[in-house]
């Protein structure tokens, strides 16, 4: 997003992430435009400190669902970020909070889907149907 | 009534203990295995395996019919979103969260998780009451009022001492209400001398807490003139 002409900034508690933002570039993050904020997404501070009061949109996407949620709410309610999606590995919370407003993306659902149709595409001639379950299993 | 209690953690296991005395039908939920094992020689089939913000933990443990859920893990945002998802989705009618971070304390607002329960806090206030140091403890707030109400204890090196309440230079907004001394409480008249050791309650409008804390702190000037 950063190459397309975004402002992007990252907020991320471990300042080792620097770098792996910078792999397959050919100038440093910063030179091109972005920032980079050391802190916890549930820190005010922090939010703050990477730009949420100016964002237009704001993604929630740490390793933790239940942080994802809290911060994305927080984003919505507090500082009124416009378009905000929160990742959301729990297929049936995502459901759940899709249905509450918040736009989630359920890298879980995406991977069985995309699991589901690999199978159905690799299953002999004639095969695919009801065997495909057991072939998931496996 | 129904009540479920999420992590069985020090807090979680004794409040369910506590529960089941008071003749309540409790599941405590724990996710960790180990933790669980160890409950469960107590609680038996009282306490339930799982991650509770998993939808389907909740339900088994029969969330459609709790009176009441208790989420007091050690991670705040799992204590907030159970008991959002709790209330939201499934209609429990009463829900409480610890707040294991008092600065996250904010956030369960945000969300509309009340009552929320710090301990952290629940141990400042007790410190404030218990110390004397602290001098100045917010008894009452009534915010939509826009009246406090506040104690202060008066040491011995405090300017006021040995002065008539009625020479004192109270802030304009601010009123003595009672004086306790040794274990008995008075409302002061102006002839009132105030003695090292009593503790006085103040009613205030918000604001006016550093000015009275000067006025009877160490060293301060009672009369403001002739002090």
């Amino acid at each position: 997003m950063l190459r397309e002409g975004h402002e992007v900034s990252c907020l991320d508690e471990d300042p080792e992430s620097h770098a792996r933002l910078e792999v397959g570039l050919d100038k440093g993050w910063e030179d091109l435009g972005g920032q980079f904020t050391v802190g916890a997404g549930l820190e005010t501070d922090a939010l703050v400190a990477a730009g949420i009061e100016n964002a237009d949109a704001f993604i929630a996407s740490t390793d933790g669902d239940n942080t994802n949620i809290v911060i994305a709410q927080i984003a919505q309610r507090r500082y009124e970020v416009p378009t905000v999606i929160a990742r959301i590995l729990d297929p049936l919370r995502a459901e759940w909070y899709e249905r509450q407003g918040l736009r989630t993306v359920c890298p879980t659902r995406v991977a069985i889907d995309m699991l589901e149709s690999a199978v159905r595409e690799g299953a002999p001639r004639g095969g695919a149907g009801p065997s495909d379950g057991s072939a998931e299993a496996a | 009534m129904y009540i479920i209690v999420v992590g069985a953690g020090k807090v979680g296991w004794n409040l369910a203990r506590e529960l089941l005395e008071k003749d309540h039908e409790v599941t405590v939920i724990e996710s960790n295995r180990r933790r669980y094992l160890t409950v469960e020689q107590e609680l038996e089939h009282n306490v339930s395996y799982g991650d509770a913000s998993e939808l389907w933990v909740l339900e088994r443990a029969g969330i459609q019919r709790a009176d009441m859920v208790i989420a007091v893990t050690g991670d705040d945002e799992d204590n907030m979103l159970i008991c959002q998802v709790a209330r939201e989705k499934y209609a429990v009618e009463r829900i409480i969260a610890r707040v294991n971070n008092p600065r996250n304390k904010s956030h369960f607002d945000l969300l509309g998780i009340k009552p929320s329960v710090s301990a952290t806090d629940l141990i400042l206030r007790l410190l404030e009451h218990e110390v004397p140091e602290y001098g100045l403890v917010h008894l009452l707030d009534l915010q939509e009022e826009q009246l406090e109400i506040i104690e202060m204890l008066l040491g011995k090196d405090s300017g006021v001492t040995g002065r008539r309440v009625g020479d004192l230079e109270m802030p304009e907004g601010s009123l003595l209400i009672s004086i306790l001394r040794n274990g008995k409480g008075f409302v002061p008249g102006p002839e009132t001398v105030l003695e090292a050791g009593d503790e006085v309650l103040a009613v205030l409008d918000p604001g006016h807490e550093e000015q009275l804390k000067t006025l009877f702190g160490p060293g301060g000037n009672g009369t403001g003139n002739g002090g």
